[in-house]
């Protein structure tokens, strides 16, 4: 099976802004692969290049094993894509806009069709003006859904659902994904990340600058320490892979990364150690890490 | 707190929010009159070169449907009936900030923000009103000012800055109530724009009715409609300032209306139900044809029904224009110039046509430019994602940009066709004829129609110039021929090709050759927008 998302090197310049800086990412067929990064990083860019309404400046891009701006009608028969912003035409209503996208599509399932608007409480009878921002966004999550596709792309797709209804796209994109569908899930929430993606990949600034198994990124990050010394704190900062050391008296903090834990440990040791407390951080604070990065050189 | 707390606050923000757009509709609107007193004053500094003027041209009666009637040939009489598009456009602009500033933000979710501040429940409303009020007064007095400025009575130009403004102050009211009635600002648009083309065409049948436009047995229609009042406070021309009371009376009753209803509806809801549309959709909606259909059968519909009374005022005119003026040389002459047949009928039928192709044109551009605002929406990304390639998207918006001016074309060719076939008493012969006529116009609006369309595939940020190119060729068309225009300069306007087909001696040739240009510059259109960047900001 080929794999649905191969992009490598890819940029996409604005003007003087470089949207894309040689972006490499890679979705394996049957996976929910999650997208993350900052407002700006270039998730949508991204997005749009893969669905071929963007011509790219450099870098390959294979969507489903073809060219996604030279092949884009026959490969958008095999994907649904929901926005993060759904706008709806003010007068037509939510249950024909689904019906419209699913035959442009391709046909999609009448009876999955019905099951999902009662899932998400979704009255399609209302006319597009009428419907809230999250109600919008049920609309095009139902019509992708509800098509018997084997992709799904989505940016940022929950933006403006309430936990209830969080809860209920969690279910179909498992649902998807036991259906052996691909799911690309561009998101800012990092719960719904961990709960539902087998990998996921970080863009900053234009370029991924992680990607992996969540279990293979919580190698990546650094533990940090609190301890309390019985001598003088010398020699902790020349250690490599010892970051952000404070030092108050005898009290050090400071984070460090796996491979240097063992080296770090050892020197405290030799100081003497009073008390410690060292704490794994979560994934929040790997992402956060990346974004102050960005806001930071902004 | 009052209901009406909060008001000044609000008001401050309009302003701030429209600090650019208000400026620039006032100055225009105010510089105008000025210059067309200058103008006149230049033209025709004479008595008897303006009486002339006014019976050849002023009391035409196309020429008086469509600006208003003339009540004398003083500089300042001919002056108001020029600036009769003026008091028309002040009322377009007012209902339509007086919308933009309620209900827009009501639908937009703004107003809830600002309605859980200290907000009473007038403010919004009042705030809204007493801006664009304020607006039509300021522009009044500069109207007025100008005018004085440039050597007209007082009394006169302050009857006739009165005038306009307090019409834009009828209209802005009448948009505060359509703000009321629907849960979508495009509703209340509607409306609102509804009740001006009301006004216009009945202000346009009672005006276009009489010889001259004065005491026409049609005038009483003219006195129903909030458009005819202002030409009949008569400026410069037996001043009657007891008839502006009517707009502030029409404008009290309006807002009598609007205020209770105004309180009497939730916040976001309208008064007329919104109606709930169909769980699925009809066999119809299936692809990128199916929804040009739905999105643009509205307006077609609108403006087919548009066309054809045009046409039929217009064509009911026709004989009475030629009765007119017949007899009189020098206007003969004129308008044989100008319309290119001898016949003062034909001369008209044909002048009027022109300008119908001219507005069939602007539909054309509409519909193509409605391709770009579904873009910048975000509506075409989610389509263009599915199996519909950009070329049928684009089309589909297209085919309604070229099919659009043949349907209305060929209705105000029919109807006019039927009125002024009725009135001759030939309407076997004058039916087919003038829809010939109607559709021989068809080719210039379609290179109106390509060029915008152009513009979409290739410089989307610019497609809106089409306006300013549609306008061009009106200035060109209305203008060019009086200001002594070389005949290369005419020609940039694909309306001056349009070959006279009421006349005998006429080929088709210009036709093919506009048709063949509307289509390069179609499939110019497809071949850019299929290359470019999907959405372009």
């Amino acid at each position: 099976m080929e794999t649905p998302i191969a992009v490598s090197g890819l940029v996409k310049t604005f003007g003087r802004t470089r949207a894309l800086d040689g972006l490499d990412l890679t979705v394996r067929a049957g996976e929910v692969h999650g997208f993350l990064g900052p407002n700006g990083a270039g998730k949508s860019t991204t997005i749009r290049a893969l669905l071929g309404l963007l011509r790219t400046d450099a870098g390959d891009v294979r969507l489903l094993g073809g060219d996604p701006w030279h092949d884009a009608v026959a490969l958008h028969r095999r994907l649904a894509y929901v926005p993060g912003d759904v706008t709806l035409w003010p007068n037509l209503s939510g249950g024909e806009v689904i019906d419209l996208l699913g035959r442009m599509r391709g046909g999609l399932d009448p009876a999955r069709r019905a099951e999902l608007l009662d899932s998400f409480e979704l009255d399609p009878r209302k006319k597009g003006r009428a419907y809230s921002k999250g109600n919008r966004q049920k609309v095009g999550l139902v019509a992708a859904l509800a098509s018997d596709v084997e992709l799904l792309i989505l940016d940022e797709p929950t933006s403006g659902l309430d936990p209830l209804m969080e809860e209920v796209f969690q279910h179909w994109v498992r649902r998807a994904k036991d259906d052996g569908r691909t799911v690309l899930l561009s998101s800012h929430i990092l719960a719904e990340v961990e709960a539902l993606c087998d990998r996921v990949t970080i863009i900053r600034n234009g370029r991924d600058v992680e990607t992996g198994t969540l279990s293979e990124l919580r190698h990546l990050r650094r533990t940090s320490i609190e301890a309390e010394l019985t001598g003088p704190a010398d020699g902790l900062g020349q250690l490599t892979g010892v970051h952000d050391l404070r030092v108050d008296g005898q009290r050090v903090r400071f984070d460090v990364e796996d491979v240097a834990l063992d080296v770090a440990l050892r020197r405290l040791t030799e100081i003497g150690v009073r008390s410690l407390v060292s704490q794994p951080p979560t994934l929040e604070e790997l992402f956060l890490r990346h974004y102050q990065a960005e806001q930071v050189r902004s | 707190m009052t209901a009406f707390t909060g008001t000044r606050h609000l008001m401050r923000l309009i302003l701030r929010r429209d600090r650019v757009v208000l400026p620039i509709w006032v100055l225009l609107l105010a510089v105008l009159p000025a210059s067309y007193a200058g103008t006149y004053a230049g033209l025709y500094p004479t008595a008897a070169e303006r009486a002339a003027y006014l019976d050849s041209t002023a009391s035409n009666p196309s020429i008086v449907a469509l600006l208003g009637p003339v009540f004398g040939d003083s500089v300042g009489a001919l002056t108001v009936q020029r600036a009769g598009l003026l008091v028309l456009i002040a009322a377009l602009v007012s209902v339509l900030t007086v919308v933009r500033h309620t209900r827009t933000e009501e639908e937009a979710g703004r107003r809830e923000l600002l309605g859980a501040t200290v907000l009473g429940r007038y403010a919004g409303l009042t705030a809204a009103l007493l801006v664009t009020y304020a607006a039509n007064v300021l522009l009044g007095l500069l109207i007025a000012g100008g005018l004085v400025a440039a050597g007209l009575p007082g009394a006169g130009s302050l009857l006739f800055g009165a005038g306009l403004a307090l019409t834009g102050v009828a209209f802005a009211t009448v948009g505060g109530l359509a703000a009321q009635l629907t849960e979508g600002a495009g509703g209340a648009r509607g409306i609102g724009l509804g009740v001006l083309g009301l006004a216009f065409v009945l202000r346009l049948a009672g005006d276009a009715g009489g010889s001259g436009g004065t005491g026409g047995k049609a005038e009483w229609l003219s006195w129903l409609s909030p458009l005819g009042w202002a030409p009949r406070g008569r400026a410069f021309a037996g001043e009657r300032p007891w008839v502006l009371l009517l707009p502030v009376l029409f404008a009290a009753v309006v807002a009598l209306v609007a205020y209770p209803v105004s309180v009497r509806r939730d916040l976001g809801a309208g008064v007329l139900p919104p109606r709930l549309g169909p769980a699925t959709a009809g066999p119809g909606l299936a692809g990128p044809f199916g929804l040009a259909w739905r999105l643009h059968r509205g307006q077609l519909l609108g403006w087919t029904v548009g066309f054809g009374l045009l046409g039929l005022v217009l064509g009911g005119a026709a004989d009475a224009a030629g009765e007119a003026v017949q007899g009189n040389e020098q206007i003969a002459e004129i308008m044989a110039r100008l319309g290119g047949t001898s016949a003062l009928a034909e001369a008209y039928l044909g002048g009027t046509l022109s300008l119908t192709a001219l507005a069939a044109a602007g539909y054309g551009i509409q519909a193509a430019l409605r391709a770009r605002a579904e873009e910048t929406a975000g509506r075409a990304e989610p389509l263009l994602a599915t199996a519909v390639s950009r070329t049928r998207w684009l089309a589909a918006h297209l085919l309604f940009a070229l099919l659009g001016p043949v349907v209305v074309l060929a209705v105000a060719g029919l109807t006019t066709g039927l009125a002024y076939g009725l009135s001759v008493g030939d309407v076997g012969g004058e039916l087919p004829r003038l829809l010939g006529a109607g559709l021989a116009q068809v080719p210039a609006a379609w290179v109106l129609a390509g060029l915008a369309a152009l513009l979409v595939g290739w410089l989307p940020r610019f497609s809106s110039a089409a306006w300013a190119v549609l306008a061009g060729c009106l200035l060109l068309g209305q203008i060019g021929a009086v200001l002594k225009l070389s005949q290369w300069a005419l020609d940039l306007s694909p309306f001056t090709h349009t070959p006279q087909v009421l006349g005998d001696n006429w080929t088709a040739t210009p036709l093919a050759a506009l048709t063949v240009i509307a289509a390069a510059l179609l499939a110019l259109a497809l071949r850019t927008f299929h290359t470019r960047n999907i959405p372009t900001p």
